[in-house]
């Protein structure tokens, strides 16, 4: 890799050692991908992955405090992953018990890490940074250092700004130096295509389950997708980015997507069409069929599979206000058509703290909460990594919760059906 | 026994048995509850995973195309090899992907006392050929050898 005067500089220790330590991390990290130079970030905020005060991951903790009593701090503010606690969720004495005296009795102390850090505000703790709500949202062709899958994703596809998917440490290290290695997903070259999704489905694919398909076949390579435009429309607008944000969830989590591209919609796909499509690339074709063998082979791990649900989490990645409004209204409906008043499975749904505060000064906030539902601002994954909570019959519309809980999944509208108290439950 | 040449990404020699998925590994899935609450085998906790759920990893050589998942990736893997609760080493058939890059740069520029050679690009063969409990020797210059 070739260095700036600058670069080396600090890589040969003038500017201390721990600073030499984390360009050589960038360094190797770069050299691992055979990256000829680093390249200046340009986005306004960092994104970091790691938000969640583990008692066992205690190296973080004591990596950052390296680098705070070393006086070395981002050069850009950062937003960071939910918080893992709220008292408004769900939670017996026991599992409440795991949670404050086992599992993250850290919080406070990494919460004032990353104040120290660089943290953007109180608030700034959702995986849907790019949210209006949140004010993280970077511009077409910026270079981020972002972590998180689902943000990262999101931010390279839908808003077409340039991230690796960095993992978290890494992803602070590039805004303390201020520089990122070029490769992968920053270049042109690495943003073409390797796979052409066709879509022949029948109706609209559910958004978690057709990412899941997606991001199990092409595992890390980027895929172009042809013919979804038919079913979310060929704007960008509320509904379309909502929709995006979950599926590109899924296909970062279920597979190691960092970048899709649909045709007629995502800013590069609507502006160079299919020559993003790399020569040779493979072919996956999608249809109803697929979809349900998809679905079919998902492992459900409870102890007993006819279980009735104890909790619902829908929100993972987090809810846009838009989506929020939705679900009150179709739950409303649901529950007419059910003759019931409020839902028969404790159910809580997760956004962004700025969302939900936007949420509260609508008309829908005391509707939904007239339904039975509880919002909150915490990752669910983290809820569910309790052992407690792991043996619980939980249910989720996030293929994402799905993958590292024990969480069963269902689509939207089977969520809807079940905590409506539908029929054929 | 059979010999693969790859490319070192962080340094090391190391024996140890074979540990080997197919499909890609979902470093938090896999590690997540064995490094929560002290697993002292480090069993693979990926329920996805058909080929590893449930199988020890500490100590062994993981053979796997590439990992997948939550950006969480490197870092978990760096609070194992800080924890010493890692693999013996890691040895990839494709070209390593940023997570695990990732985990393996951190652990060797910021953790002292631990080495977990990694190698990549061991190709699609290596995986046809390599089977769990094979013997896995890890050369300093990236070979590796199966018996």
């Amino acid at each position: 890799m070739i260095l700036t005067k600058e670069q080396q500089e600090i890589l040969d220790g003038a500017r201390g050692e721990t600073l030499a330590k984390v360009m050589k991390t960038l360094v190797m990290y770069g050299d691992a991908f055979e990256a000829e130079k680093l390249v200046p970030i340009t986005s306004d905020y960092n994104h970091l992955v790691t938000s969640f005060g583990l008692k066992v991951m205690s190296p973080v903790y004591d990596l950052m405090q390296q680098l705070l009593d070393a006086g070395v701090c981002s050069g850009q503010k950062f937003s960071v992953d939910p918080r893992p606690l709220d008292k408004n969720v769900p939670a017996n004495f026991l599992q409440n018990l795991v949670f404050n005296k086992f599992m993250y009795t850290k919080q406070s102390f990494y919460e004032d890490q990353l104040k120290k850090l660089g943290l953007m505000d109180e608030n700034a703790f959702t995986c849907t940074c790019y949210m209006d709500e949140v004010g993280n949202q970077p511009k077409k062709g910026d270079v981020l250092s972002w972590a998180e899958s689902s943000a990262v994703v999101y931010a390279n596809s839908v808003l077409g700004a340039r991230c690796n998917r960095n993992s978290g440490i890494i992803d602070i290290m590039g805004s303390i130096v201020g520089y990122v290695p070029y490769f992968g997903l920053l270049t042109d070259e690495g943003r073409k295509a390797t796979w052409v999704v066709k879509i022949q489905t029948t109706k609209k694919p559910e958004a978690q389950l057709l990412g899941s398909a997606i991001g199990m076949k092409v595992m890390e390579d980027v895929p172009y997708v042809i013919g979804l435009d038919q079913w979310i429309g060929g704007e960008l607008n509320d509904s379309a980015r909502a929709y995006l944000k979950d599926f590109g969830a899924a296909t970062a989590s279920n597979g190691a997507v960092g970048l899709y591209h649909i045709a007629n919609l995502t800013p590069e796909a609507a502006e160079l069409g299919e020559g993003l499509i790399a020569e040779g690339a493979k072919e996956y074709i999608i249809d109803d069929a697929e979809l349900e063998r998809v679905k079919n082979n998902y492992p459900v791990i409870w102890k007993n599979p006819d279980a009735t649900p104890k909790l619902c989490f829908v929100g993972c990645p987090h809810l846009s206000l838009e989506q929020l409004k939705d679900w009150t209204v179709k739950l409303e409906e649901a529950l007419k058509k059910n003759g019931k008043k409020k839902i028969t499975v404790p159910t809580v749904f997760t956004a962004a703290p700025g969302v939900l505060e936007a949420f509260e000064q609508t008309e829908y906030a005391a509707r939904l909460k007239a339904t039975g539902v509880i919002t909150s601002y915490i990752c669910p994954l983290m809820y569910m990594n309790n052992p407690l909570c792991k043996k619980m019959p939980v249910i989720t519309s996030s293929n994402k919760l799905r993958t590292y809980t024990s969480a069963r999944y269902y689509t939207d509208g089977e969520i809807l059906n079940i905590v409506t108290g539908g029929k054929n439950q | 026994m059979r010999q693969f040449p790859g490319r070192v990404v962080t340094p090391g020699q190391v024996t140890a048995e074979a540990v080997v998925t197919n499909e890609g590994f979902n470093t938090l899935a896999s590690f997540q509850m064995a490094l929560q609450f002290g697993d002292k085998e480090v069993k693979c906790g990926d329920q996805s995973n058909q080929d590893l759920y449930g199988k020890p990893l500490l100590g062994k050589a993981l053979c796997l195309p590439q990992t997948i998942g939550s950006t969480t990736g490197g870092l978990v893997l760096y609070c194992a090899c800080s924890m010493k609760k890692n693999p013996a080493c890691m040895l990839f058939a494709n070209h390593i992907d940023s997570l695990a890059a990732a985990g393996a740069v951190l652990a060797d520029v910021w953790v002292d006392g631990v080495t977990m050679p990694v190698v990549d690009g061991l190709g699609d063969e290596f995986l046809h050929y390599v089977k769990d409990g094979m013997k896995i020797t890890v050369k300093e210059n990236g070979v590796v050898e199966v018996e």
